[in-house]
């Protein structure tokens, strides 16, 4: 129950977009179509939920005993660089399918300050590594849905009239502040 | 390359023309995230510039050492050392201020302005001009944030830097400092830095018919 309420803080209350402005580059970005809006959202859950599991492993075994929890940061975005270098090479091997739907969104997802951000919160928060993998795939969730919601908004925008001084980045953040509206909704829901 | 361009240029461009935020839209994520006040901008803008320009000058002063092929790498690795030094002295010497900015200090490492300079011109630009265009580019950003963090503050708290400055009887409208009104305040300012932009544009391109139909005459 407790891994529950984990995932659903991540997903709809902390949304890691519209509440905790974690991956706004690709949000603003890579909404423009709804396809490729689903692409990132698998890649960019997939390296979320390896990169907590490798960065709690780093932080427990490596950082901790050996008392340099101040490299943190150093060593965290040098593990997650590696890693996302390594899901390329390996997803490049085993499926090309897969490599073409995702593989132009891998390279993006290392500056993608959601998935640093996830990694220092489970970190401060001192998850358990269960918790960690939930908090992670539930925060890949919440990303997708923002990621998709927003996609599927701006498709039908194409066809609006927008205000000229508004078009492009304008309209987006616009649209991005009334959804996060909406999403306030879920801060009333408690676990 | 513009290496013609001269240093006063290289510095003001940062400011408007080329803005990190407003005409670059990168560094989103802290720009939302921690413009809730004035002084929380100022902060964010700050660290942020410190570790822009030392970043910079040490990428600069590497740039013909370090192979092509492992180039982000090391400057990853550069960015996260200032960047701890910069969550560690914060950390020391203003625990509030770090505490209120929380993990988005140690997110400077991911800030795209900072890789992005890097990449596009520390890289191939020496040491001074570097430190330059990396102070341009870090006040522009402080301004962008401080403007933000203004804006919100005074809606959403009735007050600017902590002091009141709307009328007792004002009622703050909350939203302003929930993360709705980020995006609201930054898609509006980006709107308004549209309208300013053409119509600079537009009364530069009235002055040369003007200069030119002088010349004829």
């Amino acid at each position: 129950m407790e891994l529950f309420g984990i995932f659903i803080t991540a997903t709809l209350i902390n949304n890691f977009v519209l509440s905790q402005f974690l991956g706004i580059c690709p949000f603003v970005g890579v909404s423009g179509k709804l396809s490729s809006a689903v692409s990132m959202g698998m890649a960019t859950t997939f390296v979320l939920t390896m990169a907590a599991m490798v960065t709690y492993l780093v932080q427990h075994f490596i950082l901790l005993p050996l008392g340099i929890g101040f490299l943190q940061t150093v060593a965290f975005i040098l593990v997650i660089a590696a890693l996302v270098q390594f899901v390329e090479m390996v997803i490049k091997k085993v499926s090309t399918a897969l490599y073409r739907a995702l593989g132009i969104f891998l390279p993006l997802i290392t500056t993608n300050c959601a998935i640093m951000g996830l990694c220092i919160f489970a970190a401060m928060k001192d998850l358990s590594f269960i918790a960690c993998i939930v908090f992670a795939i539930g925060a890949g969730a919440g990303f997708t849905l923002a990621l998709v919601l927003m996609a599927g908004i701006r498709e039908e925008l194409e066809l609006a009239s927008v205000p000229r001084a508004l078009r492009g980045a304008g309209i987006t953040l616009l649209t991005a502040g009334i959804l996060a509206l909406s999403f306030m909704g879920f801060a009333g829901m408690k676990f | 390359m513009s290496k013609q361009t001269s240093i006063s240029a290289e510095f003001l461009k940062g400011l408007w023309e080329q803005s990190p935020t407003l005409r670059q839209l990168l560094g989103l994520c802290p720009t939302l995230a921690v413009t809730t006040a004035a002084a929380n901008g100022v902060g964010m803008g700050l660290a942020t510039a410190f570790v822009l320009v030392c970043a910079s000058l040490m990428i600069s002063l590497v740039r013909k050492l370090v192979p092509g092929q492992v180039r982000i790498a090391t400057y990853v690795v550069v960015v996260a050392a200032f960047v701890t030094v910069v969550d560690l002295t914060m950390k020391a010497k203003f625990p509030a201020m770090s505490k209120s900015l929380g993990a988005f200090i140690p997110l400077i490492v991911v800030n795209c302005i900072i890789l992005g300079r890097a990449e596009a011109f520390a890289s191939k630009n020496g040491p001074f001009r570097s430190v330059v265009d990396a102070l341009g580019m870090g006040v522009g950003f402080t301004a962008a944030l401080t403007f933000l963090g203004g804006v919100r503050e005074i809606l959403g708290n009735g007050s600017l830097f902590g002091v009141a400055v709307m009328p007792a009887d004002y009622d703050p409208w909350i939203v302003m400092i929930l993360p709705a009104g980020g995006f609201f305040a930054l898609g509006l300012t980006l709107g308004a830095a549209n309208i300013i932009n053409r119509w600079r544009e537009q009364s530069a391109l009235r002055a040369a018919r003007v200069a030119s139909a002088a010349k004829e005459a």
